[in-house]
């Protein structure tokens, strides 16, 4: 059943639209023209280059190390968030008592911002004064993630993890409820251990679940934890930690290079294409119009 | 079930009581050290984890603000919290109703040009604030946004998945109700108001969650177009605070700032739990 009229529609849509175009499709579409563009900081002359920002970008050799440390950084986010969440969920939900509690106690880091979950482990880790590494210390391990790169990098993936848990947590539980109770009982009739049981049953119906988290700590670790590295590492110690989304930032606004800020924009720009293309493709998503 | 499940349940516990308590640590430390002295933080061998005897003074610095006994000026937080508040209430709201008016507009009417709207509100999704940062900010510093409440909360009140949420919710409400409503001669406004909008209640609800913790947790946005320290969020302002290097910082402040600053949108998730689960799994769907 539908109303008819027209304007009312356009009337209804308008707010979203106007803000949609303005500040989304504007923004986006300036980039695009930028990145084909050389400026000067200050907006004195500008002149059409082509893909010389490209080229000039994908032949710096800081640009692909910012892609190849954001790439090592997402795959650990993932992996890390996806395991804890996975297993915490599992032991979730074969517990009769304290779900809520459990639940309740597990799920809080998700209301805690990226740039406080960012502060909080700082402090953890904190070379002078933080607690761990004096702990570490007594275990002969030497942490300063100002130094070390290495160091620097667990730093930002810890912090990271921990903020996502939560996210991973309840997408698998909730994976884990829409399996059918019957296939756990038949199976533990034939006499199926619960080990075993996990191992056939609930990973392998979980694999949507999966390769969704999958998509979507990627698409997280991409473009959500700026906060994080921006309240931690600052991209440091040298570019250890500069992942791309700090990169675009650090250049346009520290740096002020306009074209290549530009251009990596549209980059960043294709890469969410991409997840979020992958993302609806294989997960039998209905967004039908 | 039908089989001995005592060490099994046991080993479930474990691994929650192990999960809760990680989980649980940094908020643990960052108590522990909002009630101690920042001498004792810096000079010690080791943390204590039992709660020292600082905790009210430097919570109030961490709230009021002023000097601290190694004459650093700490910004007061209060003020910071009142801005995130207004501006994450703002956000979360004004996300609804656009949210709720497009979703109206794309599953109740047939209009020219729908399908291009869809799409345009969808194309959103791939492009978060993070990969247009510079662009942007010139569209909202031409507008002369730059450090006003519109700046700070408008561009950020366009979403998709709120309207995705709220049209798949339409598309399960019978059509007999529509029906009922025209042969009654009810306006589609009306219809908006006394039918959809008391049924959406539940997705109102979850998506409020959702939408406030988002609008409370901005970093990146206010970063850009505040530039007076009245318009800083909390979120913001604590990173402010920590500028001054490890040695430098005033941990046991910054901690109180810290709890400050994740009580209100914790509070929200765990008063709310229900509906935020619900919308969270479902947005998604």
């Amino acid at each position: 059943m539908i109303f008819g009229g027209r304007l009312l529609p356009w009337l209804l849509m308008l707010p979203q639209l106007a803000i949609v175009l303005v500040f989304f499709f504007l923004p986006a579409g300036q980039a695009l023209m930028q990145s084909v563009m050389l400026e000067d900081a200050f907006g004195g002359s500008r002149q059409f280059v082509g893909l010389e920002n490209f080229r000039r970008l994908l032949a710096d050799p800081l640009y692909i190390g910012a892609f190849s440390t954001t790439a090592v950084f997402s795959l650990w986010v993932a992996i890390g968030a996806m395991l804890c969440g996975l297993l915490l969920a599992l032991a979730a939900e074969s517990v009769l008592r304290g779900r809520t509690l459990y639940r309740s106690l597990l799920i809080w880091p998700y209301a805690v911002a990226p740039a406080i979950a960012g502060v909080l482990w700082l402090f953890l880790f904190a070379p002078a004064s933080g607690i761990l590494p004096r702990a570490l210390a007594t275990l002969g391990i030497d942490w300063n993630h100002l130094l070390d790169s290495g160091d620097a990098m667990t730093l930002i993936v810890l912090a990271s993890v921990w903020k996502q848990i939560p996210y991973n947590f309840l997408f698998f539980v909730a994976g884990i409820q829409s399996i059918p109770r019957s296939l756990f009982e038949a199976a533990a009739i034939d006499g199926a251990s619960a080990l075993r049981r996990t191992l056939t049953i609930t990973l392998p119906l979980l694999s949507p679940t999966i390769f969704f988290l999958l998509v979507i700590n990627v698409v997280y670790a991409f473009f959500d934890t700026f906060a994080i590295v921006d309240a931690t590492t600052q991209g440091g110690p040298g570019k250890a930690t500069d992942i791309l989304v700090y990169k675009v930032y650090h250049d346009g606004f520290k740096a002020l290079d306009l074209g290549g800020s530009a251009a990596q924009s549209v980059i960043l720009m294709t890469l969410v294409i991409a997840l979020t293309a992958l993302q609806f493709r294989f997960l039998d998503r209905k967004v039908h119009y | 079930m039908v089989e001995r499940t005592g060490l099994r349940h046991a080993l479930a516990h474990f691994v929650l009581i192990t999960g809760v308590c990680v989980i649980g640590f940094p908020l643990l430390v960052a108590f522990v050290a909002s009630t101690q002295s920042a001498e004792d933080i810096a000079g010690r061998a080791s943390l204590s984890l039992l709660p020292g005897e600082h905790g009210l003074e430097t919570w109030r610095t961490a709230l009021f603000g002023g000097q601290t006994r190694f004459g650093s000026n700490i910004a007061p937080v209060l003020p910071m919290m009142w801005t995130s508040l207004i501006s994450a209430l703002a956000i979360a709201i004004g996300k609804i109703v656009i949210s709720l008016l497009s979703a109206f507009a794309l599953v109740y009417f047939r209009f020219p040009g729908r399908a291009l709207c869809f799409w345009l509100i969808f194309v959103t999704l791939m492009l978060p604030v993070e990969v247009r940062i510079l662009p942007t900010y010139s569209i909202v510093s031409n507008l002369a946004l730059l450090d006003t409440w519109t700046g700070l909360t408008v561009p950020l009140m366009a979403s998709a998945t709120a309207t995705f949420l709220f049209r798949q919710f339409f598309m399960t409400i019978p059509p007999e109700l529509v029906e009922a409503a025209r042969m009654d001669g009810a306006s589609p406004m009306r219809f908006f108001f006394d039918v959809l909008v008391p049924l959406s209640k539940t997705s109102i609800a979850a998506l409020f969650v959702i939408q406030f913790i988002y609008g409370w947790n901005q970093y990146l946005w206010p970063l850009l177009v505040t530039t007076s320290e009245s318009m800083y969020p909390i979120v913001m302002g604590i990173r402010r605070m920590i500028g001054g290097g490890d040695a430098a910082n005033e941990w046991n402040v910054v901690m109180a700032a810290a709890l400050l600053a994740m009580i209100p949108p914790a509070i929200v998730v765990l008063g709310m739990q229900r509906w935020f689960v619900k919308g969270l799994v479902e947005r998604e769907k």
